[in-house]
């Protein structure tokens, strides 16, 4: 390579902002968020963006770029159209903050609304559980979630129909399908998960899925299980019948 | 004094990753009120890019484990100048810590039989590490974290704290901002623990992230505390070395533990060539015995691949040297090789290093089951820290507490990997405990107004100074490439001095950096804050450097390649002086008690 390119970057406060245009030098290997930081040195030392690892593992550099939801980390300058600007702009389900940054809290409040994990008791003397490594990794595919929030960013019932008091997002989905389906994990989650989170919002479009740079099956193996726990312990016609009796 | 945001904690927690989020659960389970200052979001700390495992001496996979043998092993590591007392807590404790994140929701991988699974790493006798696949500070702070918010725990995210308030001799709070808005907040707490990480950004080629910066050790020196073992930087053998931009990204030591084996461009296993004394009886000979420990067998010996970091590194260096580097500059780093040896080895690699794959997929178009990677050293962790108590981690200054990677001793020289994650949780609950205690019996101290004042008059300087000043990023790069070049992986009298000078003309530069735009969030007002701490940890790791005139563990000088006797005896010490000028002393390191003694010598 060894060119120039063009970033047209979001620059702004709050809802007020503007595209800035940057062009800067693009070499070998670069990702986005390479090129951002150089414009940062050189161009715009006050241009706000969040960033940590720059290796896929924190989740902290999400963002839309060319309009595709990304970690700026992972996306590889080769991968783009280079003779056109590369626009980058903030996740838009969230109210923006400053240029690259927006407010997440949302994602904070809505983990803590979720029951924590509560273990049965331990099933040897020395206070240890046993656990097959096959039950282990259904729960571990969960767990490699980096809370990027790409998959609340374009979840359309948060990023279109703003219903973020009803629907904790796909993010929390299988946040909660992780406890859910924890071997050691006994805690009732089914009635929180059809009033409290929302389950029923999501009308399994798979965008969530499709973002996620870990690769999670998100609707497949979390929310639609999710959604069959609920019709399974609330909605049994048996079960519903037996309780009338209880 | 203008009004400040205040809060008020019985017990502040600066840093949010591994040691930080342990020291605010056991704060807050035992009652008092908790502050945790994250300078990123919760769970973004750098804890999540631990890839190995938590050496715990469980025996799960091998039942000779002990408590011993792990106290023996980070001994051996840390070339016997490691606060001994911490080596035994840690190796005693570990196995409590690593359990009770299972019970907080952890999973970890399993062995057949339903426990815990422990992975071989490098400088431990045996597989010790418990692990999920390559993933697994991930999974330690995500534990700690879904945890930890649900204990009443108040969370300041985004917050950066530029000085730490005292009263009289003791710790009454800190002063910071937080970057949202700019604003300032002021914490008045009974007990402050520092769990802020490195300083790895002190350092052109690192695997740390934007905030290791060297806060915690900053603050604590600024409020009169004592660093120690400054001079060992540990540079880690294996960083991504090509693309330019991903130079330094860590390769975990876990692809060694599973068999990948270094070699140069003539295709010598070259870590064969140079095997330490020390090591000799525990180090295989050859490479059919290296691969069957790599596989589990008892009766072989390690590889020298996972001889310790520092070896590793220093091996590495010379061939590159010599002239037998890989193309960009590295060796290379082959598990691709094991298909020769089982079958579906692309998929065993993809299961066992799913991480390593995606990032030289993603990264640098490399498919790790088919080629190797090139890799080279880069700077990945300080052993040297705030000075504290072995058992309650408590500074030098009344009411001040430091743990996980801000904290001296239990490393000594050299850390071993998968010592940082049980650190972090072993100290980080200690910390939480002990500053706790200490607050129940103290009365909240008076905060003076005016060192609140003066703080923040002097975090403003840059913005009055305006784009017309130079640029703070410009001044940081200027110090990254000094202390690489002058204080890195080889050492020598006449450049540590020639930094000293370059210490110097920085700090100039640095008081002259200049900023544009306004107080909400600006990256670039930040850097200009992080000079400070910057240059302050580069100068104490300078002149305990020069004052170490021997190498040993991370640190090496080719004007003093060996190993010195003396030189075992103490630890360096640098302190701030009424001057302001920078104090280095040797403080004696106490005899070791007859039994760990005994230990140690039945290990050898």
């Amino acid at each position: 390579m060894g060119q120039t390119a063009t970033f047209r970057i979001w620059r702004g406060n709050g809802h007020e902002g503007t595209f800035t245009d940057y062009a800067t030098e693009v070499t070998e290997g670069m990702v986005v968020l390479d090129a951002v930081h150089q414009i940062q040195a050189h161009q715009a030392h006050d241009l706000a963006v969040r960033w940590n690892c720059k290796a896929g593992k924190c989740g902290s550099c999400s963002a839309e770029v060319n309009g595709h939801p990304r970690l700026m980390c992972m996306t590889r300058l080769n991968q783009l159209n280079l003779a056109k600007p590369v626009t980058i702009e903030p996740m838009k389900a969230f109210p923006p903050i400053k240029d690259l940054v927006t407010d997440v809290s949302f994602n904070f409040r809505a983990k803590k609304s979720i029951k924590p994990f509560k273990p049965r008791p331990p099933d040897a003397p020395d206070g240890t559980w046993r656990m097959a490594q096959a039950d282990v990794e259904r729960v571990q595919e969960f767990r490699k979630c980096i809370e990027c929030f790409l998959c609340q960013d374009v979840c359309h019932v948060l990023r279109d129909h703003r219903l973020f008091d009803e629907f904790v997002g796909p993010r929390h989905m299988i946040y909660a399908a992780a406890l859910e389906m924890h071997p050691l994990d006994v805690e009732q989650r089914a009635r929180d998960l059809k009033d409290a989170y929302g389950v029923g919002f999501c009308n399994i479009t798979k965008c969530c899925t499709k973002v996620c740079p870990e690769g999670i099956g998100i609707t497949d193996n979390a929310i639609i299980p999710l959604k069959e726990r609920v019709i399974d312990q609330l909605y049994d016609p048996v079960v519903k019948l037996l309780r009338m009796f209880r | 004094m203008p009004e400040y945001q205040t809060h008020v904690h019985d017990v502040l927690v600066i840093g949010a990753g591994g040691a930080g989020l342990r020291a605010a659960i056991e704060a807050s389970a035992s009652g008092v009120s908790v502050g945790l200052v994250c300078k990123s979001l919760l769970g973004k700390a750098h804890t999540v890019m631990a890839e190995g495992g938590i050496a715990a001496a469980l025996a799960n996979v091998d039942d000779r484990d002990s408590w011993q043998v792990h106290f023996a092993d980070t001994m051996r590591g840390g070339q016997y100048v490691n606060n001994w007392r911490m080596a035994e807590l840690h190796a005693k404790e570990a196995p409590d810590r690593v359990r009770e994140l299972e019970a907080w929701g952890a999973l970890f991988d399993r062995t057949a039989d339903g426990r815990i699974l422990q992975r071989n790493f490098g400088g431990h006798r045996y597989p010790r590490l418990a692990h999920v696949g390559d993933r697994t500070g991930l999974e330690m702070i995500r534990t700690l974290q879904d945890h930890g918010i649900h204990m009443g725990i108040d969370v300041h995210m985004e917050c950066t704290i530029v000085q730490l308030l005292k009263s009289g001799d003791r710790i009454a709070g800190a002063f910071g901002y937080e970057r949202e808005r700019g604003r300032f907040k002021l914490f008045r707490a009974k007990a402050v623990v520092l769990a802020t990480g490195g300083v790895g950004r002190a350092y052109k080629i690192t695997s740390n992230s934007w905030e290791y910066t060297g806060d915690g050790h900053t603050l604590a020196y600024d409020a009169g505390a004592d660093l120690m073992d400054m001079e060992f930087v540990q540079f880690h053998p294996t960083g991504m070395v090509w693309p330019p931009s991903v130079r330094g990204i860590l390769v975990t030591e876990g692809v060694r533990g599973e068999g990948g084996v270094l070699k140069n461009s003539l295709g010598r296993r070259f870590m064969f060539d140079d095997i330490p004394e020390n090591y000799r009886p525990q180090t295989a000979d050859n490479e059919e015995e290296g691969w069957r420990y790599t596989q589990g067998d008892k009766s072989a010996r390690r590889p020298p691949e996972l001889l310790t970091r520092d070896h590793v590194s220093r091996c590495i260096v010379r061939e590159i040297k010599e002239g037998r580097g890989s193309p960009h500059g590295g060796v290379f780093l082959d598990i691709s090789w094991i298909k020769a040896r089982i079958p579906h080895a692309a998929e065993h690699i993809k299961k066992k290093l799913p991480s390593m794959y995606h990032q030289f997929k993603q990264l640098a178009d490399i498919d790790i089951t088919q080629e190797p990677m090139e890799v080279g050293p880069t700077t990945h962790y300080i052993m040297g820290g705030v000075r504290v108590d072995a058992d309650t981690q408590m500074s030098t200054v009344s009411g001040l507490f430091a743990a996980g990677e801000c904290a001296a001793g239990i490393n000594g020289a050299n850390r071993l990997g998968g010592n940082s994650l049980s650190d972090l949780l072993v100290f980080g609950k200690r910390a939480g405990e002990f500053a706790a205690k200490y607050a129940v019996g103290q009365k909240a101290a008076d905060v003076d107004g005016s060192q609140a004042d003066a703080a923040a008059r002097r975090a403003l300087e840059p913005f009055e100074r305006g784009t017309s000043g130079e640029g703070p990023y410009q001044v940081q790069y200027a110090l990254q490439d000094m202390m690489q070049d002058l204080v890195g992986i080889v050492r020598n009298e006449g450049e540590m001095k020639r930094a000293l000078d370059c210490l110097r003309t920085l700090r100039a530069r640095a008081a002259r950096v200049g900023i544009g735009g306004h107080r909400e969030y600006n990256p670039g007002w930040h850097s200009a804050l992080d000079l400070h701490n910057l240059l302050t940890v580069s100068e104490a790791i300078t002149l305990s450097a020069i004052e170490r005139k021997e190498s040993r563990g991370g640190h090496f000088r080719e004007d003093y390649p060996d190993k010195d006797p003396a030189f075992a005896t103490f630890n360096i010490v640098t302190r701030k002086s009424r001057d302001g000028s920078t104090e280095v002393s040797r403080a004696p390191i106490p005899p070791m008690p007859q039994e760990l003694k005994k230990v140690v010598e039945e290990m050898k």
